[in-house]
């Protein structure tokens, strides 16, 4: 019997692990991995309201297990294109550190 | 037996993530990562979720985390060096990081009385329980799904391919 | 009814004039731009000349409604013109000496570049000027008013190019502003106590009400004092028009001598019925007019520039106009007005003769001896000197000595303005025949014989500021010679004029039937004065009363007259013997006197004067105040504070694209959550503590 705030709770330390890996971290993989993190953190909080759903409503509810789904198949597909970006940017910059891939400034 | 099985995993989920944070190499980051990943599968388990369980390692830990292992040794990405680009980052992320989770963490707790509680065992979704509601309802974002994938296929061959 | 007398016509042809000669006179041959000036000053004084046979005719008031201006609520205006006594008089001036002095400006200006451009602003003025005395109502004179001084303005300048010229215009255009403030007041005033600027609805009001008297018509009569004294060239708004005889001469004979500056006594004449309601702004007029006579002539004495003389000449004479005014004796002052056009166009155009007689010479000191060279000039010029002086038959002793009697018979203090004005006269005579032996008599005094260089043949003296630079005369260079019958022609008419054009007001009081004050009787005679002073008129006969005057004025009249005459003599007594039978004395009197004559020469420096107190505190504010404190520091500096504010806070935002990756992350985060604050908590997320 595990209240489901804690998991809501651990969802959101996860998440804050996640933006501050993302803050702090230079080298662009370790970005990467970050927003992993971020959105494994929202999975756990889709699949715990899902469970409180099905709760409520009384029969069993998997919209939010196959919203978490989707997640899943979206994050698969941003992380291939998101590698072949950075190595193309590697191939470009020959450094993988955030801080020197800045050309976009005002 | 419950609360047990979730302290422990939800430890190892919080002692992944800051290891994350806390390595220097990337690739420690990711296998920290894939241990996440992990004890996440068991506490999905633990709600109920079986086919998001195993989906999850497989997908996840299995393919993705392999994908940044690959990419990790293909660049040959080293100890980070110490570089200052923002003090932005730290100044206005670091407030906010910590607002976010604060909220979080008061919203939930403020109102875990109408999260009610989770049984172990009760409310399972299964894989057939997941498929009619997506081969039914959702078949549109399904298939769309497929195309989104494909295009990803063709946009991460055609980034990554070396210049002549 | 009436027969249509189209009086539209009369001021719009000279404008076609204006149009045609001004938008393609450049391009014309000289005959057909004169073709076209000529016609368009002629056509007006013909069909003057048609009304003037069929006036008897008609009935009045004519009117004529041009159409709709201002329908603005209760208050309107329209374009209408109208015709009465008075009007037709100014009419036969403008249109009759206009048309004589176009004819001289053909010989005059003949060899100017600038002669197309000359006669489209003649024409432009004839337009304006001939609108201001058939508008009526107060919005459309002013309409002509302004339109005047406009082409005064660009006449004055006419020779843009010099200096001196076109300061002349900007002063003449800007004194006459600080005027036209005042008639505007008074036509605000005008609007605020009658609601309308017609001329027939505000009299007729005012008519029957006999009790109004002083108050608001008098604040009303000051204002419209003050927009006369600028046009008129009265104290203390004369000091432009010395100036303006930096124009051409012609210009100078028909706006400011003739027509222009008559403008303020025709508004006094015709606006007589607010006047006649107000003691104060009666006496205010007259002592104006006479101070202003008597001051003016006290400068002429000693100028050495004939058109300067000559100028001040027609600022005394304007005084005097108004001093008949001022004592309600109205048709005498616009008596003086009619012969004053004649004599002094005359005195003007004859001048212009002399200086171009002498190829751009206007200094009288080297003048001398030119009684011989040019006889039909020195002809016409003496019958004006003569007129003007007050010599009997000729016009201006009867118009003057008309002016003087109604004085001396006004009450209030008639007798002290009468010897005043007989002390001016006998100057005014003094000044006359100076010029006239200076210019004519003697032997030549020219330094320049040979008049082979360029027309400027004058050097400015240091010793004197006031000898204008001559008027640029190209290629004029045989020596003294008479000039042609195109400029002659004129000045004899105008001469005849000066002769016989006194003898339509001949005073009953020496046996004439004075038909001209009858003439205009019903246009201008005071009614409804402040009712102790018309008892008082109708005791002593003054204000035009029709043979109500009892033998003993007629006495009174004829030993008056002959005070003038023996005023007049004495003035050309003591200029022959100062400048014709002893040359030295002049010499000799100013150093004796020499602090009160520098007075008289620098014009009592009241050109100075002004300079001072109101031109160097406008300027001061105007370069400090308003240009670097109020221009620069609040304006630009308000505008500028916005620009740079925009650009600074533009700025400030701009450093959240750094293109680095990290702090997009730490703004994403900081706005996330205070997005989820806001959301969660509403929008009084900042009352956390509650």
């Amino acid at each position: 019997m595990v209240p489901i705030a804690c998991y809501l709770v651990l969802g959101a330390i996860l998440f804050s692990i996640g933006v501050a890996a993302f803050l702090i971290k230079r080298n662009i993989i370790t970005v990467f991995l970050s927003i992993e993190l971020m959105l494994n953190a929202v999975n756990l909080t889709f699949v715990a309201f899902s469970r409180r759903w099905s709760q409520v409503s009384g029969h069993l509810q998997v919209n939010g297990q196959l919203f978490v789904f989707f997640v899943m198949v979206v994050a698969a597909a941003e992380a291939a294109v998101g590698l072949a970006i950075i190595i193309a940017v590697f191939r470009a910059r020959n450094t993988l550190n955030v801080d020197s891939i800045d050309l976009m400034k005002l | 037996m419950h609360l047990a099985l979730f302290i422990i995993f939800a430890g190892l989920c919080v002692a992944g993530a800051l290891n994350l944070l806390f390595q220097r190499h990337p690739i420690n980051s990711a296998l920290s990562l894939i241990v996440v990943m992990s004890s996440l599968a068991v506490l999905y388990l633990l709600l109920g979720a079986e086919f998001l369980a195993a989906a999850q390692v497989i997908v996840y830990s299995g393919a993705i985390m392999v994908l940044f292992t690959f990419v990790i040794m293909l660049l040959n990405a080293g100890r980070e060096e110490r570089t200052h680009g923002s003090k932005l980052a730290y100044i206005a992320g670091f407030p906010g990081a910590a607002a976010l989770l604060g909220l979080l963490t008061f919203i939930f707790l403020n109102r875990r009385s109408s999260f009610g509680q989770a049984q172990l065992g009760e409310y399972l979704a299964t894989t057939g329980d997941l498929s009619r509601v997506l081969f039914r309802d959702l078949l549109l974002p399904f298939e769309v799904t497929s195309v989104l994938i494909l295009i990803a296929i063709l946009g991460a061959v055609a980034l990554a391919r070396k210049e002549h | 009814m009436n027969a249509d007398l189209h009086l539209w016509l009369i001021p719009l042809v000279p404008f076609a004039g204006f149009l045609v000669n001004g938008l393609l006179g450049r391009r014309f041959p000289k005959a057909l731009v004169t073709t076209v000036a000529l016609m368009a000053s002629l056509i007006p004084a013909l069909q003057v000349a048609v009304i003037v046979t069929k006036f008897s005719s008609l009935t009045l008031p004519y009117g004529e409604n041009l159409g709709a201006w201002i329908r603005s609520g209760a208050f309107h205006a329209d374009f209408s013109f109208q015709l009465d006594q008075l009007t037709l008089v100014m009419l036969c001036v403008v249109t009759g000496v206009g048309f004589l002095i176009h004819i001289y400006s053909v010989g005059y200006m003949a060899e100017e570049d600038g002669y197309w451009r000359f006669f489209a602003y003649m024409n432009l003025f004839l337009f304006f000027m001939l609108t201001l005395v058939l508008a009526e109502n107060f919005l459309l004179m002013f309409v002509g008013w302004e339109g005047v001084g406009l082409a005064s303005y660009l006449l004055i300048g006419f020779w843009f190019t010099r200096d001196s010229a076109a300061n002349a215009g900007k002063k003449a255009f800007i004194v006459n502003r600080i005027g036209d403030f005042g008639f505007l007041l008074a036509m605000f005033l005008l609007i605020a106590h009658f609601g309308t600027l017609s001329f027939s609805e505000v009299f007729s009001r005012i008519g029957s009400h006999p009790a109004w008297q002083g108050g608001f018509l008098t604040a009303i009569a000051l204002f419209l004092l003050l927009g006369a004294t600028g046009k008129s060239a009265q104290i203390p708004l004369y000091v432009w028009l010395p100036d303006a005889m930096e124009g051409p001469t012609p210009v100078s004979a028909l706006i400011h001598a003739a027509t222009m500056v008559t403008a303020g006594v025709y508004m006094i004449a015709r606006t007589h019925v607010i006047f006649d309601r107000s003691p104060f702004a009666l006496g205010a007029v007259a002592i104006i007019g006479l101070a202003t006579a008597f001051f003016a002539a006290t400068i002429g004495i000693v100028q050495t520039d004939i058109k300067r003389v000559l100028a001040y000449s027609t600022v005394s004479q304007l005084g005097y106009m108004f001093l008949g005014c001022g004592v309600a004796a109205y048709s005498a002052g616009i008596f003086h007005l009619v012969t004053h056009a004649f004599f002094k166009a005359l005195l003007f155009l004859a001048a212009g003769s002399v200086i171009h007689a002498l190829s751009g010479e206007q200094d009288m000191r080297v003048m001398g001896g030119l009684r011989t060279k040019i006889p039909v000039t020195f002809w016409t010029m003496t019958a004006a000197v003569f007129a003007i002086s007050g010599f009997p038959p000729l016009a201006g002793f009867v118009s003057k000595d008309e002016i003087l009697y109604q004085t001396f018979v006004s009450p209030n203090g008639g007798k002290i303005l009468w010897a005043v004005g007989l002390i001016t006269a006998g100057l005014t005579s003094f000044y006359m025949f100076r010029l006239w032996y200076l210019t004519f008599f003697g032997e030549s005094r020219a330094a320049v014989n040979d008049a082979d260089e360029h027309g400027a043949a004058v050097h400015a003296r240091s010793d004197t500021k006031l000898v204008l630079e001559a008027e640029p005369q190209s290629g004029h260079s045989h020596g003294v010679h008479e000039s042609p019958w195109v400029m002659l022609g004129p000045l004899v008419i105008l001469a005849i004029l000066s002769i016989i054009g006194g003898w339509m007001g001949w005073p009953e009081g020496l046996g004439g039937n004075n038909w001209f004050s009858h003439f205009l009787e019903p246009a201008v005679k005071a009614v409804h004065l402040p009712y102790e002073q018309a008892a008082v008129a109708l005791a002593t006969g003054a204000a035009n009363a029709p043979n109500a005057s009892p033998a003993g004025n007629k006495q009174l009249e004829l030993l008056l007259a002959l005070c003038s005459v023996l005023v007049a003599l004495a003035g050309w007594f003591v200029a022959h013997v100062m400048y014709f039978a002893k040359p030295e004395l002049p010499a000799k009197m100013a150093a004796q006197v020499s602090a009160l004559y520098a007075l008289l020469r620098n014009k009592y420096w009241v050109d100075e004067l002004y300079g001072v107190v109101i031109v160097t505190p406008v300027l001061f504010v105007a370069r400090w105040l308003l240009a670097v404190l109020v221009e620069r520091g609040i304006i630009d500096g308000g505008t500028l504070t916005a620009g740079y504010t925009a650009q600074g806070l533009g700025a400030l935002v701009a450093r959240i694209q750094s293109g680095n990756i990290r702090s997009y992350a730490g703004w994403l985060a900081l706005f996330a959550a205070i997005v989820l604050a806001v959301s969660y908590f509403g929008w009084t997320a900042h009352l956390l503590a509650r």
